[in-house]
């Protein structure tokens, strides 16, 4: 009980600067599922459950369209994609947190990543539970802000025409930060014009699984050209600019 | 809520599905060394900056050429998006700034 108590004063510094991010994005989640016709419970139930943020945006999208499950399921691992390398990085880490460590795997969404990365606890703390409260922390700022953002929704009445670019402005941010991080934007452009050309080709309702498979095999057909100058991420650098 | 209890539940199982297939692969497959499995490193290390293209992409799928109403809020938008965080690099600020200016496009400008 002690060392619970230790390692949550330990740890909740380190979430303070997540705390305003996850508050504020939750809440314009929240506030988009609302104006969608799902209040502030389904907010509540997918930030708790699915916990990933750029999946929930775009999984906003899936419940406002024809229902696809199968769709849904591909789209959401290719945008969680990115945690295959998270998890890479962590495997070391990971090794010795015992039964806490399918939980902290669960909840490794990309904030959970870079700030475990980039903090060690101080002497006498656990290690297992001082990430575990990095972990939980996240998710519950993740859902309190979801919450808040339901209820501000079905309280206060706004036009919320427009809304939905929410989603769109967080991919381009994201794009950009990518762009200015790193020097080989290969990438970055296949994923671009390969989705494009799917679109044109394939027409707004069944372009997604073309351009992924397009995407995966451009990327592995022409890994010698692209490979380049990807610098491989050191432990706890700004990689991780995505929700 | 254009879906059933039933269907939004099975969405939600879909999506939980997916994230914790990409959360615990790595360490169910990675228990041997990593060089072994040098095409999943650099999907991990590439995949990540393909899929937000595809995403920008995605979220605009629904535009259209035959009016200006159809894509020149979303061009506006995003531009100035883009050249804030490039400029200010806070990323709440541009996402925040951008919606509302979006917004404002569509509510007022461009009805």
């Amino acid at each position: 009980m002690d060392e619970m108590k230790k390692a949550l004063k330990a740890a909740f510094p380190h979430t303070i600067p997540i705390l305003t991010g996850f508050l504020f994005i939750g809440m314009a989640y929240g506030m988009l599922m609302d104006s969608k016709g799902y209040g502030p419970g389904w907010s509540f139930l997918f930030s708790l459950i699915v916990l990933a943020g750029s999946a929930q945006f775009v999984g906003v999208t899936f419940l406002t369209s024809a229902f696809n499950p199968l769709y849904a399921f591909a789209m959401t691992l290719m945008i969680n994609a990115r945690h295959l390398f998270y998890g890479i990085s962590m495997l070391e880490r990971y090794k010795d947190m015992g039964k806490l460590k399918p939980y902290l795997i669960y909840g490794l969404c990309d904030e959970t990543f870079s700030v475990i990365c980039a903090t060690t606890p101080p002497e006498g703390v656990s290690v297992k539970w001082f990430r575990f409260f990095i972990t939980a922390l996240h998710q519950l700022y993740w859902i309190a802000g979801s919450v808040l953002g339901g209820l501000m929704g079905s309280m206060i009445t706004f036009n919320t025409k427009g809304l939905d670019f929410v989603l769109t402005a967080l991919f381009v941010v994201i794009f950009t930060s990518q762009w200015k991080a790193h020097p080989n934007h290969k990438p970055a452009l296949i994923g671009l014009f390969s989705t494009a050309a799917c679109l044109i080709l394939f027409g707004p309702d069944r372009f997604i699984i073309p351009a992924m498979i397009g995407i995966i095999l451009l990327l592995v057909i022409f890994k010698k050209q692209i490979r380049g100058p990807i610098p491989e991420p050191a432990q706890g650098e700004e990689e991780i600019q995505c929700l | 809520m254009p879906l059933t209890t039933t269907q939004t539940l099975i969405i939600m199982g879909a999506m939980t599905l997916g994230t914790v297939i990409t959360r615990f692969l790595p360490f169910i497959l990675f228990r041997t060394p990593k060089s072994e499995h040098s095409v999943i490193t650099y999907l991990g290390q590439t995949l990540p900056y393909a899929a937000i293209g595809l995403l920008v992409v995605y979220c605009l799928k629904g535009i259209t050429f035959t009016a200006t109403s159809g894509w020149v809020p979303e061009a506006i938008s995003i531009g100035f998006t883009a050249l804030l965080h490039v400029w200010k690099g806070n990323t709440l600020l541009s996402i925040g700034l951008g919606t509302v200016l979006y917004m404002v496009l569509v509510q007022v400008v461009f009805v």
